[in-house]
């Protein structure tokens, strides 16, 4: 019964926690997003 | 008669322009009928469906994709990519063209359309989300305006008239970026109103976050749409910069939009998130839902992303002809189709076979004044007379 919520306060913790993971790994995967994105620039700026 | 006058006639009959006259014709004979017997006449309108999609179709996709304008000149204004400078002005002419028909669609659909100028004359509403966006869209309107009014004064020859607006190019981008941010966001929060009508995926504290980032995503898409449209009907046109210009555009747009799309992703789930709508996207409307975010959001992210490390401006092209779809797929969902999702069937809207010919009449209308401003006008090139003016 620990999943079901009684107040605000238990709804805002639960979906605020999971809204807080899911910008931290986006964060991240943004930063690895760009270098798959831009990998091949250098190879270009070299040639 | 003559051998040049059956030359010139069969140059004008041609399968666009019988095509084009068609629904001209048919737009202006339901116009007749729209303003002589009424909304009730022409529309499916009712009072739980006052917006059609003469409001979702026509003016929140028309405002999305539109916005080429702002993107365009910010990018080569605001930020110095002054080698995307040729995309300026078709972009430019595009948001003008979208913008003006988007007021011109909204006459059809008000009730009063001569009270059009009221709300800024006798100052009521000013508390309004929607005084905010008409406000908003006549001072962009006025601006794209000046900004355009360069072609047809090079154009006409007014040399002195020209040189001034000119000089005004930075000032008149820094306020089309700001009205543009202002109006495209709340076009998303007039939405805001509705939290027991929109259905709950598709409604969230975020919207007018939702529909600022995702006009960039359809602005830079439609200037990639668009740039490749002109280049097959009007490349004789084009001077040798602008077509030096294109591919690395299509290039630099496509990353940008690769990457605004990737932000645009993260912030919609966030919004499931915070909201805790995660059990509904197994019903009929989060499928639907996820057809959006997967089909239309992740998947031209991807395509983009691919595109651009591939140098493949083909898989860009289509991927930027993709996202348009996505756009107004979202604008209809949110204004239309995920709306009043309660009601049952029986009373649920589905537009007018008039409100449908308005909506291909307004489009078309766009099409012949960008090929009549863009045959005419030094919008794909340079005027000699102001080469190197920039």
């Amino acid at each position: 019964m620990n999943n079901i919520i009684y107040t605000l306060h238990d709804f805002l913790l639960h979906t605020e926690s999971i809204v807080f993971i899911i910008m931290g790994i986006s964060l991240l995967s943004m930063v690895g997003f760009w270098l798959f994105l831009t990998a091949r620039d250098e190879d270009k700026n070299i040639q | 008669m003559s051998e040049d006058a059956a030359v010139d006639r069969k140059s004008i009959m041609t399968p666009f322009n019988i095509c084009a006259g068609i629904i001209v014709i048919a737009g202006l004979i339901v116009t007749f009928i729209r303003f002589t017997q009424g909304l009730g006449a022409a529309t499916n309108l009712s009072e739980y469906n006052p917006w059609g999609i003469w409001i979702g179709f026509d003016l929140l996709v028309g405002v999305a994709l539109a916005a080429g304008g702002y993107v365009t000149s910010a990018a080569v204004y605001l930020f110095g990519m002054k080698r995307f400078h040729s995309a300026v002005r078709p972009a430019i002419l595009t948001g003008f063209l979208g913008y003006l028909f988007v007021v011109v669609a909204l006459h059809y659909d008000l009730g009063r359309p001569w009270r059009l100028p009221y709300p800024f004359i006798f100052g009521y509403g000013t508390t309004s989300m929607l005084f905010e966006v008409g406000l908003c869209v006549a001072l962009y309107l006025t601006v794209l305006f000046l900004e355009f009014s360069t072609a047809p004064m090079e154009w006409l020859g007014y040399k002195r008239t020209r040189n001034l607006v000119h000089r005004l190019t930075l000032v008149l981008t820094i306020f089309g970026v700001v009205l543009s941010t202002l109006h495209q966001s709340s076009l998303g929060a007039l939405f805001l109103i509705a939290p027991s009508k929109l259905h709950p995926l598709w409604y969230s504290p975020y919207l007018p976050t939702y529909f600022f980032v995702s006009s960039i995503i359809a602005g830079l898409s439609m200037v990639i749409f668009e740039g490749t449209l002109a280049h097959r009907a009007f490349h004789h046109k084009m001077d040798e910069a602008h077509k030096a210009e294109h591919n690395p555009l299509t290039l630099g747009f496509g990353k940008a939009a690769s990457l605004v799309l990737a932000g645009y992703f993260s912030i919609k789930v966030i919004g499931i998130a915070a909201g805790n709508h995660w059990h509904l996207l197994a019903t009929g409307y989060g499928f639907w839902f996820l057809v959006e975010l997967m089909g239309f959001i992740a998947l031209p992210c991807l395509l983009y992303a691919m595109g651009v490390r591939e140098q493949n401006l083909k898989l860009i092209r289509f991927t930027a002809a993709w996202t348009v779809l996505g756009i107004i797929i979202n604008r209809l969902n949110v204004s239309i189709i995920a709306f009043n999702w309660q009601l049952p069937s029986s009373e649920r809207y589905f537009p007018h076979w008039m409100e449908f010919t308005i909506s291909i009449f307004i489009v078309t209308l766009i099409v012949l004044a960008y090929r009549f401003i863009v045959t005419r006008m030094p919008i794909l090139y340079e005027h000699p007379e102001y080469k190197d003016s920039h």
